[in-house]
């Protein structure tokens, strides 16, 4: 689960991160409000959505840059004026761009240096890693690739935590000075708890900066969650904006559905995440382009099929349906009826290939046929595949 | 032979008393597995009734073990409570945990595992569908099912299956069985970021089992398990050790970004992509299948 930039640096606060002052508002009618709260003088303009590049970004009526920096509050106000309720596309959110309905106003802060912070999980040791490197505001995947030797990683064993000789180790490795170590150190730590106590995947810190008083502050905050944790985190559900998902997705989750819209036009529904993702490829293998990835879960029950048949129609894209199900322990034959119920309850008319394979599949084959409904079913997966992608072309 | 578990195996199951734990020990007692105890805290001392078969339950893994002898527990326990399910089967030294449980927290996985680091307990999983060591009786009965996947696809053989998925680890011992092609024993490692037993780890194993002669790995986006797994193979040939495998990698029309399903099937940061993995099982000599409808084909290429 990913959380806007107000609300991650609301969270880093709380772990006694230092973050600019700032403050956020949903209607024009707030911004005097939220202004009130800074100091006169320059302040940044933030969009707030959940995607980067917004500050590179340009608004679908032509305006340029999803961040700014104004001279002054009453500047500010204006510009905020142009960026809420206006869409914003940059190089994350695909070319519908995404709409902004939170501006987020932040004393703008001298920057002596900028630096990059990172605290993510490394999969290959399934230890913590906090990755950082003196190139603020640079993508850290260019950087890893272009200059390796300007990052500092260190590994946090999750038996003792971080160490105070690796706080030292990222201290030295970035050069702060030393007036500016102590606050540096603090912070590292600070970010850290953060990660650890609010389970989250990820905390990107880009730019962190330094500032001439020596202070060391996190100018953007990038933050998301384990989704597997957040029954533990209600403070942090409370954080999601569901502005920010596909509503298929959103109601896809209703039914614990794992669905991901994609850009073709053929939709799958398929049991199980590995043969979902598998059934995506042979489709395009085919020549085909899939419009989803949709996995119903290993069971396939009647209730996830009719939602998922519903779903799937939702998207006006969509020509086509192929339903890819290895029943293993479920019986075929219910899975059948299954998705003849769904096909009768929801009505369409799109192209339709079922693949059936596994326990008691003849009778599942034999009640398709029969549910006199226009459905193609496959002899195979290849076969079934072909059909569903010459049926649309 | 087989690897980890044989027909003679003894299990007990974590979160027998569940809906799900229950239906999937009832399924692997029909199998002919030696499902020999339970364990639900607060119900020991009563039983799991499945047609005859009366199975005793305990209060704790520790006395499962100790008075039935089961050397491997299947945990179902729903996914707060996992990670403690997990780290209770090392305390009691069980040899084999195997981890059912889809959604545990990530965090409770890198405390566990390194809680792990020394002790005898190996762990496959979670977020997986276990184990089977096919059987010689009708519909492969009579051998060893440990988690969910459906034990009548399977055929006692030689080829060895390690596979993070669910369905698609059916998918491929099904074709393998339509084609006459015999499993040593299929291990589903899961699709979770932080898991117990790797790619890597079940191939070693492969490759030591007399009794496996080929192996297939059925890998997917992220991490880069897939390719460590590979180079192994790759510097087992140069040393002349080698076992015909085959693979294939779901996801190649995934998109960067977004978690597929699994927790870890996810392209991030320009790494973990369908593409790389397939260059270096490829470059190994692994024969990768092009479609998913392909995995029994590109076995019998492997094997020759």
């Amino acid at each position: 689960m990913n959380i806007h930039e107000y609300q991650a640096k609301t969270l880093f606060a709380k772990y006694g991160v230092s973050v600019p002052p700032g403050a956020a508002a949903k209607s024009a009618e707030e911004f005097d409000t939220a202004l009130a709260e800074l100091p006169e003088g320059p302040t940044m303009v933030k969009s707030q959505i959940h995607a980067g590049g917004r500050g590179k970004g340009t608004f679908t009526d032509g305006y340029q840059g999803g961040v700014k920096f104004c001279p002054t509050k009453a500047e500010a106000k204006e510009i905020a004026g142009k960026m809420l309720n206006n869409t914003l596309v940059t190089v994350q959110t695909g070319p519908a761009g995404r709409k902004v309905q939170t501006i987020y106003f932040t004393a703008a802060s001298d920057i002596k240096k900028e630096y990059y912070l990172a605290v993510l999980l490394d999969r290959a040791t399934s230890w913590p890693v906090i990755v950082a490197s003196t190139e603020g505001g640079v993508e850290i995947e260019k950087v890893a690739e272009e200059t390796p030797e300007k990052i500092t990683k260190v590994f946090i064993d999750p038996a003792y935590g971080l160490a105070d000789y690796q706080v030292r180790e990222i201290i030295f490795g970035l050069g702060f000075e030393k007036a500016e170590a102590k606050n540096a150190a603090k912070l590292i730590r600070q970010l850290y708890n953060c990660f650890w106590d609010t389970d989250a995947s990820m905390i990107e810190v880009n730019p962190l900066i330094t500032t001439p008083d020596n202070e060391v502050l996190a100018l953007d905050a990038k933050v998301s969650f384990d989704s597997n944790a957040l029954f533990r985190h209600p403070d942090i559900v409370a954080l999601r904006d569901l502005n920010e998902e596909d509503p298929k997705e959103i109601e896809a989750s209703k039914f614990d559905l794992a669905y991901i819209a994609l850009d073709g036009n053929i939709a799958c529904l398929v049991n199980g995440a590995g043969l979902a993702m598998s059934t995506m490829d042979i489709i395009k293998h085919y020549g085909g382009n899939p419009a989803n990835f949709l996995d119903v879960g290993g069971g396939a029950s009647k209730e996830k099929v009719v939602a998922a048949f519903k779903i799937i129609l939702g998207d006006a894209h969509v020509k086509g349906i192929f339903v890819n199900i290895f029943g293993g322990i479920m019986d075929c034959n219910v899975i059948a009826e299954g998705i003849v119920e769904a096909v009768k309850e929801v009505g369409h008319e799109l192209p339709l290939v079922v693949r059936l394979e596994g326990n008691n599949v003849e009778a599942g084959k034999k009640t398709l046929a029969d549910s006199g409904l226009p459905l193609v079913s496959g002899d195979s997966m290849a076969d079934a595949a072909q059909r569903i992608v010459n049926l649309v072309a | 032979m087989s690897i980890l578990i044989t027909p003679e195996t003894k299990i007990m199951v974590q979160g027998i008393t569940g809906a799900f734990g229950g239906k999937h020990a009832g399924l692997s007692l029909d199998y002919g597995t030696q499902v020999v105890a339970g364990v639900t805290p607060g119900k020991g001392g009563l039983f799991f009734a499945h047609g005859d078969v009366k199975v005793p339950i305990f209060n704790t893994v520790a006395e499962a073990a100790a008075a039935t002898g089961a050397t491997v527990s299947a945990i179902f326990v729903p996914p707060p409570f996992a990670g403690d399910a997990i780290l209770e089967c090392v305390d009691a030294e069980i040899d084999l945990a195997v981890a059912v449980t889809e959604g545990i927290p990530v965090k409770d996985m890198v405390r566990v595992k390194r809680a792990m680091e020394g002790r005898k307990t190996r762990l496959v999983g979670p977020n997986c569908p276990g184990l089977v060591t096919p059987g010689t009786g009708p519909d492969s009965t009579g051998g060893c099912r440990i988690g969910i996947a459906p034990g009548y696809i399977h055929k006692p053989g030689h080829v060895g299956v390690v596979s993070r998925s669910g369905t698609l680890t059916y998918e491929a011992v099904y074709q393998l069985t339509v084609k006459d092609i015999g499993q040593s024993t299929c291990v589903g490692i899961g699709g979770d970021p932080v898991n117990g037993t790797s790619h890597l780890d079940v191939i070693k194993l492969f490759n030591e089992d007399p009794d496996t002669h080929g192996i297939i790995m059925i890998g997917e986006i992220g991490g880069s398990a897939e390719e460590d797994a590979a180079q192994f193979l790759a510097d087992e040939k140069k040393r002349g050790r080698w076992k015909p495998t085959a693979g294939f990698i779901a996801g190649r029309t995934a998109p960067p970004g977004r978690r597929m399903g699994h927790a870890g099937a996810i392209v991030a940061g320009g790494k973990g992509g369908a593409e790389d993995k397939i260059e270096a099982m490829q470059s190994a000599g692994i024969v990768v299948a092009e479609s998913p409808a392909q995995l029994g084909e590109a076995v019998l290429e492997a094997i020759g």
